[in-house]
Formats: C-alpha cells, sequence, structure tokens
C-alpha cells in the first residue's frame, strides 16, 4: 500500500504570510441558518452566459426546481433553494454591483422538495458523459469563489493528458473557515466527490491537498480516504496565495501551467472541496446546488462563525444571525480580505460562490496613503508568478501598455500579495489590472486590424 | 442597522496590508547605525555626535526645504533623510568642518535625490554621492581620515593609505582592533568598528530590512580576492569603510538591483571594484566609488537579470 498521507509539505516560491484571523470562527461548530423568509436567486451565479428564467411571477416553485435554464455551454442553471412563490422576475442588486435579473420567491416555510429529485445510483453505474451532464443539470459551479461551470472544468479535450485531479482545500484566504468546516463536517463526501470526478475525467489519481493550518481537516480527510486506491492526501505550507490554482498544481505536482494556458495543459484538474462535496451530495440526493457554507466574519460582527445558508439569502440576515454589527462595519467584503470584493449594499443574496461576508470595522479596513515606490524589491519576491509588479504598476501609470504586455501584465493572477507588502502602500494590484485591461483592449485592436 | 445609513467603503482588494512602512524600515535602518554611533561617540567623544546631528537635521531640513519649493509633499517623515544624513556623517573623517558637512549633505538631499525626482529615483546613492562630491572638492579635508591617538604621534593615514605608500607597518593595526574598533581610531566617523557594523547588519536581516545577498557576497569576494593580492583578507573586510558599506550603502533599495541574480552580480562586482581600486587605483580606498560604479550600472544589470515568470519556459532576451 503507497503512504496515504505524504509527511513532505508542498509549496511554491513566493508568497505572503498575512494573519490568518481564523480563530475568530474554526472552532465554532457550523450552524445551519434561519430559513430565509425571501431568496433572491440571480440569473448570474456562475462564470458564463447568465441563464433564462424558467418561471414568472405568482409561479409556485418547488425546493430544487429549476428556475432559469442555462443559455449555451459555459452557462449553468439556477435552481430554487426554498419552494414557495415568485414574487417577482426582475433586476435586483447583485454582489457584482450591478442590478442583475432575479428571480425573487417567498419561502411557504415547509422546503417542499421538488418529486423529481431523486438520489442517483451509485456512481460507478453512470458513463463519464452522464456524470458530467448529471452535474451539469445540477448547477455545480466552482465553489471556491470563481464559480467556473463544474461540468465544463470536467469536459476536456481529447488533446489535453489529465491525469490528476487536485482538490484545493488549501483555504489560504485569511479569516475563512468554510472549507475548514466542510472537510471535518463530511469528508467522505469530500472523497466521494473526487472519485466521481476522477470517473468522468478517466483519471487514476486524485490528490486532497490542504495548508497544514487545519490539522482537523487533514486528519478528517485522510481518515475517509483510508484504503481507497489512488486517492493522496496531500500538506500544503501555510502561505497565501497557496490555493491559486496554479501555485497549488505546481507544489503539488511540481508542474507548471504553460503561460495563457488551462491546468489541463499541465495534466490536472483542479476543483475545490465544497464542489466536490456538492457533487457527491447530489449524487446522494439529487439536489441541485441551493446551499452552502459561508463563514461571516471578522471584527464587526457580534460572534462570527460558519454557517450552512441558501444560495439566495440576503447577506445582511447572514450577518444579522452572527449577532449582528458589533460596530459599525466601514466594508463588507464578499470573499476574504485578500482577494474578495467590496460591497456596496448587504442587501444582496449569498451566491453559489460566496465562501465569505468579512465585515471588517473602520481600523481593521484602513488603508493608508501611498507613498513613492522605493524599489525594496518586495512585491517583486513574494509574487508567486515571478512578476516585478512595481515595474508594470509603474509602466501602468505612464499608460505605456505596450511595457506592461512586455514586462506579462497578462500573466498577473490578481492575487493581492504585491500591494499586501509593499512598504510605500503603493496600490499596485489596481494599477496592474488598468495595465491588463488596456493590454487587453490592444490586442482585441490589433486582432481586428489583421483580420480586416 | 439599516443597511441604507451604512457608508460602505468600496475599494479594490487586496483589503489589508502588512505592517512595515517605508517609515518603519527607515527606522530600522537608524536603529541598526546605533551600535557604530555609541562606538563613535566612544573612541571620538561628542565631536562624533555632533557631526552626527548637523548631518541629519541638514539632510531633513534641505529635503522639506526643496519639496516646499518643488510643490511636492514633504516627506521628511519617511525618515530617509535621516538615513542619508548619518551615512553621509559615518564617512566623513572626524576634523570635517562644520561647512563640509552642510554643504556635502545638501548636495546629497538637493542634487542628488530631489532633482532626480526624489525618493526612489535618485539612480545614486544620495550619501555616497556626497562624500565623492567632498572628496573631489576638499581632497585634503576629506583625507586626512584617521589617526591613531593611542601611539605615540598621530599621523594622517589610514590603514590602508599606510599600506598603499609603504608607509610604517608597525604602525598597522592589529585585526582584532580591526575588528573591534575601540583602541585606535582608523578611519571615518562610522566605520571604524567592524563589530559594530555586523551588530547592525545582523539586526536589518532579522528584521529582514535587507537580505544575506549583497553584504556577504560583497565582503566574501573581498575576502576571496585579498589572498590573490598577498593581503590579509581580515585585515581587508575590516578596514576601509568596506563593513559600513557593504551593509548600509550597497544594499540601499533604490540604487541597487532587485532580483536575486541581480544582487549577486551587483555584489561580486562591488567586491571586484573594490579591490581593483585599492590594489591599482590612485585612491587608498575603494569602497565608495565601487558601490557608486555598481548603482550606475544597475539598471543595466536589472535588464539582463528578469525573473523567468511563472509559465514560461525559458524566457528569451525580448
Ligand atoms: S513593494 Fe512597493 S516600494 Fe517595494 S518595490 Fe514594490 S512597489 Fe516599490
Ligand atoms: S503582480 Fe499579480 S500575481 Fe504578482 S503578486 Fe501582484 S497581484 Fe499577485
Amino acid at each position: 500500500m503507497f503512504d496515504l498521507q505524504k509527511t513532505e509539505i508542498c509549496s511554491f516560491r513566493g508568497g505572503i504570510h498575512p494573519p490568518y484571523n481564523k480563530e475568530l470562527t474554526n472552532a465554532v461548530p457550523v450552524r445551519e441558518a434561519k430559513e430565509p423568509a425571501v431568496v433572491t436567486i440571480p440569473m448570474s451565479l456562475h462564470i458564463g452566459a447568465p441563464c433564462k428564467p424558467v418561471v414568472k411571477k405568482g409561479d409556485t416553485v418547488l425546493m430544487g426546481q429549476m428556475v432559469g435554464e442555462a443559455t449555451g455551454f459555459v452557462s449553468s442553471p439556477v435552481h430554487a433553494s426554498v419552494s414557495g412563490t415568485v414574487k417577482a422576475v426582475e433586476e435586483r442588486p447583485h454582489p457584482n454591483g450591478n442590478n442583475v435579473l432575479s428571480v425573487v420567491i417567498e419561502s411557504d416555510g415547509k422546503d417542499t422538495v421538488d418529486p423529481s429529485i431523486k438520489p442517483y445510483e451509485d456512481f460507478t453505474s453512470y458513463s463519464s458523459k452522464e456524470i458530467i451532464d448529471i452535474i451539469k443539470n445540477a448547477g455545480i459551479v466552482g465553489m471556491g469563489g470563481a464559480t467556473f461551470p463544474t461540468h465544463v472544468k470536467l469536459t476536456v479535450s481529447p488533446d489535453k493528458h489529465v491525469d490528476t485531479v487536485i482538490l484545493n482545500g488549501a483555504e489560504c484566504e485569511p479569516y475563512l473557515t468554510a472549507d475548514d468546516h466542510l472537510m471535518q463536517d463530511s469528508p467522505e463526501r469530500v472523497v466521494k466527490g473526487l472519485q466521481i470526478a476522477m470517473r468522468a475525467l478517466n483519471v487514476q489519481k486524485g490528490v486532497i491537498a490542504i495548508e497544514t493550518n487545519k490539522p482537523e481537516a487533514i486528519q478528517a480527510v485522510s481518515k475517509a480516504a483510508e484504503g481507497l486506491q489512488g486517492i493522496e492526501v496531500q500538506k500544503l505550507a501555510t502561505k497565501y496565495p497557496q490555493g491559486a490554482e496554479k501555485q497549488l498544481i505546481t507544489a503539488v505536482t511540481g508542474r507548471e501551467v504553460p503561460a495563457g494556458g488551462l491546468p489541463a495543459d499541465a495534466g490536472v484538474v483542479v476543483m475545490n472541496v465544497g464542489t466536490a462535496n456538492q457533487v457527491a451530495l447530489t449524487f446522494e440526493t439529487g439536489m441541485p446546488l441551493i446551499s452552502r457554507y459561508v463563514t461571516c466574519t471578522g471584527d464587526a460582527v457580534k460572534s462570527p462563525c460558519t454557517m450552512k445558508v441558501k444560495v439566495g439569502t440576503p447577506y445582511q440576515e447572514v450577518i444579522d444571525q452572527c449577532g449582528g454589527f458589533s460596530q459599525p462595519a466601514a466594508k463588507v467584503i464578499s470573499g476574504g480580505p485578500m482577494m474578495g470584493v467590496a460591497m456596496q449594499r448587504t442587501d444582496v443574496p449569498v451566491m453559489k460562490g460566496t465562501s465569505g461576508i468579512l465585515c471588517l470595522s473602520k481600523e481593521a479596513a484602513y488603508i493608508p496613503q501611498p507613498s513613492a515606490c522605493i524599489r525594496c524589491g518586495r512585491c517583486a519576491s513574494v509574487c508567486p508568478i515571478h512578476l516585478q509588479p512595481f515595474l508594470i504598476s509603474a509602466f501602468a501609470q505612464k499608460k505605456r501598455w505596450d511595457r506592461c504586455e512586455e514586462f506579462h501584465a497578462l500573466d498577473c493572477i490578481e492575487c493581492g500579495s504585491c500591494s499586501y507588502i509593499c512598504p510605500a502602500k503603493r496600490t499596485i494590484v489596481s494599477s496592474i489590472r488598468v495595465g491588463k485591461r488596456q493590454v487587453q483592449a490592444e490586442r482585441k485592436k490589433r486582432a481586428v486590424k489583421n483580420n480586416g | 442597522m439599516d443597511n441604507k445609513d451604512m457608508m460602505l467603503t468600496v475599494s479594490s482588494s487586496p483589503h489589508i496590508r502588512a505592517k512595515a512602512t517605508t517609515s518603519s524600515i527607515m527606522r530600522d535602518v537608524v536603529i541598526a547605525l546605533i551600535p557604530a554611533l555609541a562606538v563613535a561617540a566612544y573612541v571620538f567623544g561628542a565631536k562624533a555626535l555632533l557631526i552626527v546631528a548637523l548631518c541629519v537635521a541638514t539632510c531633513v531640513a534641505s529635503e522639506a526645504i526643496t519639496e516646499r519649493i518643488m510643490h511636492r509633499d514633504v516627506t521628511v517623515g519617511d525618515w530617509s533623510a535621516v538615513v542619508t544624513g548619518i551615512l553621509l556623517a559615518f564617512n566623513l573623517p572626524i576634523q570635517a568642518p562644520w561647512w563640509m558637512c552642510v554643504v556635502g549633505c545638501v548636495f546629497a538631499i538637493v542634487v542628488v535625490k530631489q532633482l532626480f525626482g526624489g525618493l526612489g529615483h535618485n539612480f545614486v546613492n544620495p550619501a555616497l554621492a556626497g562624500r565623492a562630491f567632498l572628496l573631489s572638492s576638499w581632497p585634503t579635508h576629506m583625507t586626512g581620515t584617521a589617526f591613531i591617538p593611542l601611539t605615540d604621534t598621530v599621523t594622517s593615514a589610514t590603514p590602508l593609505g599606510i599600506l598603499k605608500e609603504g608607509g610604517n607597518l608597525s604602525k598597522l593595526p592589529s585585526d582584532l582592533n580591526m575588528f573591534l574598533g575601540l583602541h585606535g581610531v582608523y578611519g571615518a566617523i562610522g566605520e571604524i568598528s567592524a563589530l559594530a557594523l555586523l551588530i547592525g547588519g545582523v539586526y536589518l536581516l532579522i528584521r529582514k530590512v535587507i537580505n544575506w545577498r549583497i553584504p556577504v557576497i560583497y565582503i566574501g569576494t573581498v575576502a576571496i580576492l585579498s589572498p590573490l593580492f598577498k593581503q590579509d583578507p581580515i585585515f581587508m573586510i575590516c578596514s576601509g569603510g568596506l563593513m559600513l558599506g557593504a551593509i548600509f550603502m550597497a544594499t540601499d533599495y533604490v540604487t541597487s538591483p532587485t532580483t536575486a541574480k541581480g544582487q549577486v552580480i551587483y555584489a561580486v562586482g562591488c567586491g571586484l571594484m573594490t579591490m581593483f581600486i585599492r590594489m591599482f587605483g590612485g585612491y587608498p580606498e575603494g569602497v565608495s566609488y565601487s558601490i557608486l560604479l555598481m548603482n550606475v550600472a544597475t539598471p543595466l544589470i536589472e535588464r539582463f537579470t528578469r525573473p523567468r515568470v511563472y509559465g514560461y519556459a525559458k524566457e528569451k532576451s525580448e
């Protein structure tokens, strides 16, 4: 038998060690959130084409029933997370800052399950194509936050030789403990989800990679994976952004994803542990993706914890269930502090990719004024892509898009490590983002010219 | 709380920042210079402290005034002018007249730093440039660098000067004395005790203000080359401001390469130049000119040592 839990700890070059603040929630047991009275299901809960609503105002819907259908391959259906009545089909505020067409459902409090939802047979009785279809119909998307449709990820073109599935249990963002809790609460499901993905991709090797700061999760998952052929648990150094796809792949396999390429180009498919859990859950119960673990935390929340929340529940309701604000929140962030998005309002709904709701006080959210770059090189030494962030951001500020491109602005994964570490408090990533956008625009212009 | 009353800040990620700031880093450099300052005070007396104070005051004042005149934000709070002041003072002989201190500091801050755009834009180290300026303008004031008060006569040569001119070798201090710097006065104000400077260097390493590459490789290069020139390596690395230069000036962020490979090349370059100037050049001492030359070469070094970006095989030079 081969060694299930390797003693070696993997890592990547670069990265930072921010204060993790996970102790706010990692020892607090997960609670099931109160049944929401009203849920708002946006037609965009994923990356890709938005869904088309298939219900109208006044319709009665059952829990798990599809309310928005996918409109293309890179799209994913959305489902009712409660049973009740459709109150409206209209534009509602979305965590992305815009108004997005949404189905608003008033819950009848009964959670009556759609009768067509039934457990599936053992996954080994399905073919790869059937598995992918089940996942697609269940609206499963990357639950780590990227929300890329999982069925697309599992549909790998035959010229790529994928030999490994990695489950991402790094959860390297500070504050968040949703994946940590999930791995402890249902390790068997996580492992089962990995096996299903391996079968869908027809690969023999699966790795569950977890940062060393989650010893309980490592133990739980290792136990669940014991004796299973081809499955390993890999410890990862606790370092941000260990859970970024490329860094994870390199840490675990030693391979690099070629620039502009996909993980599959390095022979790997990466999936979040939450996604794997959902895949297994769907096979077990037939229920599509309608709820998830959300960590509601930060110094502005009275009693932070990780909760099981239905998709469509307003952020404010989740915060209220954590005792509400303990002090005025200056910032409410969807996700973690490194890559999360600051919200304008708290009446937006929890999405399939909402891993955390982070509420920071004025002090915790304080960002000092930037000053001149002192060329200390720290940003370059922490960049996991080995870029020279201070140069790219300087070029972007001078509008030298050609130079941004030359210094590989497009390869930046926007992890924020450079801005975090900068002693001059420069907003490096923000300027690199501008640079990236411009480089892409110029490329498009060039492409148009060459074709015309 | 109603969400309409809430004023939520919306800014792009990341939403947290590390503690270290430009001023905390510069303050650490000042702290690291304190042991050497203490030795200087012990050996030279209050005059050393006066010179340092004068230089710091001049640097800070000229920075504030220039920034005012140039309508820039006044940045003296970042402590970088303080560092320049101390370093320049450390490079002066104890007999330096007060006006020379002032001229050197004004040149360093106004010409070398502010006229090139302020912190981060100067291409050579201001303190070193200030010293070089003084050395070329008033060589006699700058060279009577040291004397050896604990022996009979006051000489006007540093140990390296004695060596160079084939002077009385018995006047050469022992290795240990060179290292400690407590029993005689062998150089500019801040360079007399290798030990004190090393303590400061270790502090900077622990605080992660600098990394080991530039100081260790610079000093190592000199040590390795010394036997080839039939010199005592200990003597070579403890004298003539090598420690001060390698730990505190060659490591100046603004004027040294940011990449690991670049830092190695730069440090080896500093070491080679130092030995060459010491052995063949017109000056007995080579540290400041070596570092200045390598400062100038830094953009070129950077150009050829760009890191390999993730996901690209071997980077071709573009
Ligand atoms: S970390 Fe900040 S100060 Fe240092 S080189 Fe990068 S941008 Fe400049
Ligand atoms: S440049 Fe991009 S990839 Fe590199 S540290 Fe900054 S945000 Fe991360």
